[in-house]
């Protein structure tokens, strides 16, 4: 699993807003296959990492390389989003961004556009082929929200689904980019605890079933410590530390900075 | 010379007229973030109260330097009205939907608003009385800067004082500061976020409307659609100025009024309203956070 | 004691707007000696008026809240186009009736209709663009009039026909829909209404200005009527023939917009509108599918432009004010925000109704601009409703 070149590389990445450094210095590796977290206190820019990641902020320093096998490897910092989705990352919000007006299905059918090509004049002529590709579109989708347990509910609005589906369906339409590295960006926040365990499974099953690599940004330490192969802990922009989970649960500095608080509350 | 201080004082007026009116739109942007489509309207609606106020108390007989402070005031008023109606109406019910919605909805009210003025009274563009006396003291100086110039030069500066000071030094201005930087908050500490809304949507079209009696008695004639160009020019110098910021809109109001008043002395007269519309697509496009705005990185 | 309440209500509300009508309506400025006319009975009217509206209102409002705490009413209300077999139906009669409108009715009235038919090619067009990409374009009417005055300088420099001028006029205006959509790909919402709102004034301005190329505000006349095989016709028949191109780029655009409606780029349309950064985040190029909601809006523009000049014989500057975009955009916000039939309706109620009622006619744009206050507010999806598509059918039978 860890042979060779990891799928990402983040170096020295670093992200100011006029004054505010809000990630500096950081640097990251995701290997296929693997579930990394990254955790640290509210503020510690990990959403704002993610943001770059995905090219909604262009970083100020710093490389991102993806290193997919078989590809030659790709700069992906100073891209545009869509073409960083097409590279293969795909990520959710911590703030649910759904597209609420449309259906279930549609949310997913939009994660599923970058991966087909029909264009104006195919979708006014609708030749056979334009015909098939919106049938793979429709039963991939269908797919996915099967996987998800979404299926019955293709149909309603986004916005009608309960909160905690609606971040399962924001994990699904990622997946119908057909990404390799998988952002979450707190998925488990305002979950119950069943419903944290569902989750958790559900993690796990698209690392098996898609061989996904999954990067994780998560204040639960529960979910984080059972799920995450390494984890990297953010403090003020900062890395503080990086390792396995149990490296890190015994780490001073995250304890001071992080996990001692709170124990605490 | 001559002709470029007269240019220069008549882009002066112009631009502090439309000061007076952009500030309508900054002020309610910066507290609903929204683009009051409507606001030249509103201005329309002063101008036209004023002529109907000046044309009832001339037929009493009065003073004309009263007329024209009793009918200014009404101008103030009726505005005043109209625009806490409008907020009501068309913009209050729809503040959670979706950002196009109020946006179609005051351009409806203003449609129906200028409607309103076309059947209620004419179509036409009707004279405006000179209401303002003619200054003995400017008579050497008539070609530069007429008197009605230069009343128009002292009441902006007046209002635009007042404005200041209503917005730094009162206790309802500190209320509009809290409503436009969070209106959540505002609320949870006991603000009448609605009141305060109504507010600035009152005292914004108390400036419109003042802005509207004296280009009236400036330029002479009105009719019903004088606010669309007039709400086009002082909406861009809003954005020219950056939009929520109030010496913004006066800074965008002086420079769109030079702007317009030059180019239409030096390059050509033809495409007057041409410089105005280009100006605005130019700043939108190149710096839509306008000179003294500042630029908001929305967070994600 | 909630009577009261209501009473109260609404004779505070007449009270509030005879003071607002108060100088325009109970005075009337007079050219003549005394100046002003008196006539208070106006204000009463108001007055009366405004009791009533308020006082039904409050008690409908009322009553419909309590129906909907009991769960009588859907909050986001019914929608007629829950039923797409009584649309379907409803296309079908109303294509059919079309056919035989021209044999039936006089010239004057297929005249009234080849209007009405381009308002709702011009509607469906600008439904593009507004209703699916939630694009707030206020400049519309510049490639409607893109389209017109291509045909018509055309045809009068280098005399070519209808035919020809039709593909140029709607790539002129498709061409004009991205250079006006590079600039504004960046700007909110509100800020690219405006921005279009000054495109359509500078090429209305410009078209009134530049003598030699427009000829100005006296606009270019003798613009010939489309040919059909060289055959000679009448007058009368010329205008059939025209109502049925009409009709026919009117029942072509139905098709090619419901067709891009429910397609990829329909979607990627309708997702740019709902969130614009999610949607980039999800692999959609924001800027391709801004610039081909633009161009392909202004694709129907510029066609039904070239129909208009044919249809007139005449244009100039004054056909294509800020006042012609406002009222294209009534009717797709009447109809319904992304909805055809909507908007079918809408263009047809708007554009034959002040025809057929004449005392209505003046009342034409006030009453417009009240429509688009009153559905934005009672009722934001239009007289139609939206609704999504489902999809279980195209899935072929696998899940489900
Ligand atoms: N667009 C922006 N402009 C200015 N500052 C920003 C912006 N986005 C984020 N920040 C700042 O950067 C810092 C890091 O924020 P970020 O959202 O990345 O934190 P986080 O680690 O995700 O916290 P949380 O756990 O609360 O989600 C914060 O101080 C935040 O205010
Ligand atoms: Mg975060």
């Amino acid at each position: 699993m860890s042979s060779g070149e990891p799928l990402l590389k983040v170096q020295d990445l670093g992200m100011d807003f006029g004054g505010l450094k809000a990630v500096r210095g950081l640097d990251l590796e995701v290997r296929a296959g693997e579930i990394v977290a990254l955790i640290g206190p509210n503020g510690a820019g990990k959403t704002t990492f993610f943001n770059c990641l995905t090219g909604i902020y262009p970083p100020s320093a710093g490389e991102i390389v993806l290193n997919r096998p078989g590809q030659p490897p790709r700069r992906l910092n100073g891209l545009k989003p869509n073409r960083i989705t097409e590279c293969g990352l795909a990520r959710t919000f911590q703030n649910i961004r759904l597209f609420p007006e449309m259906t279930v299905i549609e949310n997913v059918m939009i994660g599923c556009h970058c991966r087909h090509r029909a264009g104006i004049l195919g979708a006014i002529l609708r030749p056979s082929a334009v015909r098939r590709e919106e049938r793979i579109i429709v039963e991939g989708s269908y797919r996915i929200l099967a996987e998800l347990g979404l299926a019955e509910l293709a149909d309603l609005a986004a916005k009608n689904l309960p909160y905690g589906l609606q971040r399962y369906l924001e994990i699904g339409r990622a997946l119908a980019t057909e990404p390799v590295i998988l952002l979450l960006d707190e998925p488990a926040a305002g979950l119950n605890i069943t419903e944290t365990a569902a989750l958790d499974a559900c993690i796990l099953r698209l690392r098996e079933q898609r061989g996904l690599a999954i990067v994780l940004i998560e204040h639960d330490m529960r979910l984080v410590m059972r799920l995450s192969d390494r984890i990297y802990v953010m403090d003020h922009g900062e890395l503080i530390a990086s390792g396995a989970p149990a490296e890190i649960r015994a780490n001073p500095a995250v304890i001071a900075a992080y996990l001692g608080e709170d124990d605490a509350a | 010379m001559t002709y470029f201080l007269e240019l220069f004082f008549s882009g002066l007026t112009r631009g502090s007229i439309y000061a007076l009116i952009a500030l309508g739109y900054t002020m309610v942007y910066g507290s609903i973030g929204l683009i009051n489509f409507a606001h030249g309207e509103i201005y329309m609606i002063g101008a036209f109260t004023a002529l109907i106020a000046a044309s009832v108390l001339s037929g009493w007989g009065l003073n004309p330097v009263l007329v024209l402070v009793l009918s200014a005031l009404a101008a103030m008023i009726w505005a005043a009205a109209y625009g806490v109606t409008v907020e009501r109406i068309a913009y209050r019910p729809l503040r959670q939907a979706p950002r196009l919605s109020p946006l179609i909805s005051a351009i409806g009210m203003s449609m129906v608003l200028q409607n309103f003025v076309l059947l209620a009274q004419t179509p036409d563009f009707v004279p405006f009385p000179s209401l303002i006396p003619k200054f003995a003291f400017l008579a050497p100086y008539r070609d530069i800067l007429g008197s009605s110039g230069l009343v128009i030069l002292v009441t902006t500066a007046v209002a635009m004082l007042l404005l200041i000071f209503l917005i730094k030094g009162t206790k309802l201005g500190c209320a509009m500061r809290a409503v436009a930087q969070d209106k959540e908050m505002a609320l949870l500490l006991g603000i009448d976020v609605d009141r305060v809304i109504s507010a600035t949507f009152a005292i914004g079209s108390v400036l419109a409307g003042l802005g509207g009696v004296l280009i009236a008695s400036h330029i002479g004639q009105i009719n019903f659609a004088i606010g669309f160009l007039a709400g086009i020019k002082a909406f861009t110098a809003a954005v020219l100025g950056g939009v929520g910021s109030v010496p913004g809109a006066v800074l965008g109001g002086l420079i769109l009024g030079w702007t317009e008043s030059f180019a239409t002395g030096y390059v050509s007269s033809d495409y007057e309203d041409v410089f105005a519309f280009v100006l605005l697509v130019l700043i939108l496009i190149f710096r839509p956070s306008g000179l003294l705005g500042r630029r908001v990185n929305r967070k994600v | 004691m909630r009577v009261a309440a209501l009473l109260k209500r609404a004779l505070f509300a007449a009270l509030w707007f005879m003071f607002l009508t108060l100088p325009f309506l109970a005075v009337e400025l007079n050219p003549g000696q005394p100046a002003v006319v008196w006539r208070g009975r106006n204000l009463l009217l108001v007055g009366v008026a405004a009791f009533i509206v308020f006082g039904a209102g409050g008690l409908l409002s009322r009553r419909w809240r309590r129906r909907r705490e009991a769960g009588f009413v859907q909050a986001s209300g019914p929608s007629l186009a829950a039923h797409p077999l009584a649309c379907r139906v409803a296309l079908i009669v109303l294509s059919l009736s079309a056919l035989i409108f021209p044999l039936v009715f006089s010239s004057y009235q297929v005249t009234i209709m080849t209007t009405a038919l381009i308002y709702v090619v011009l509607g469906l067009g600008l439904n593009i663009v507004v209703g699916l990409a939630g694009l707030l374009d206020l400049g519309y009417v510049a490639f409607y009039a893109v389209g017109a005055y291509s045909y018509a300088l055309l045809h009068r420099h280098f005399g070519l026909g209808f035919w020809a001028a039709l593909p140029v006029g709607a790539g002129l205006a498709a061409l004009f829909g991205v250079l006006l959509g590079f600039p504004v790909l960046r700007l909110r919402g509100d800020y690219l209404a405006i921005v279009t709102l000054g495109f359509g004034e500078i090429i209305r301005l410009v078209l009134e200005n530049w003598n030699d190329f427009s000829n100005g505000p006296s606009g270019i006349a003798n613009i010939p009527k489309p040919g059909l095989f060289g055959l000679h016709l009448s007058l009368a028949d010329e205008q059939r023939y025209l109502y049925y191109l009409v009709l026919v780029l009117a029942l072509v655009t139905v098709l090619v917009v419901n067709r891009l409606r429910d397609s990829r780029i329909g979607r990627a349309w309708v997702a740019l509108r709902e969130d614009e950064l999610a949607c980039q985040v999800m692999g959609i190029d924001k800027t391709r599918t801004k610039l081909s909601a633009f161009a392909l809006g202004a694709t129907w523009a510029g066609m039904a432009g070239v129909l208009f000049a044919a249809k007139t014989s005449f244009i100039n500057p004054a056909s294509f004010t800020f006042l012609e975009s406002a009222v294209i955009l009534a009717i797709v916000v009447l109809g319904g925000l992304g909805s055809t039939v909507g908007v079918i309706i809408g263009a047809l109620v708007f554009s034959l109704l002040p025809e057929y009622l004449r005392a209505f006619a003046s009342y034409r744009m006030l009453i417009f601009g009240a429509v688009m206050v009153g559905v934005m507010v009672f009722r934001p999806q239009g007289i139609m409703g939206v609704r999504r598509r489902s999809y279980r059918g195209v899935a072929g039978g696998g899940d489900e």
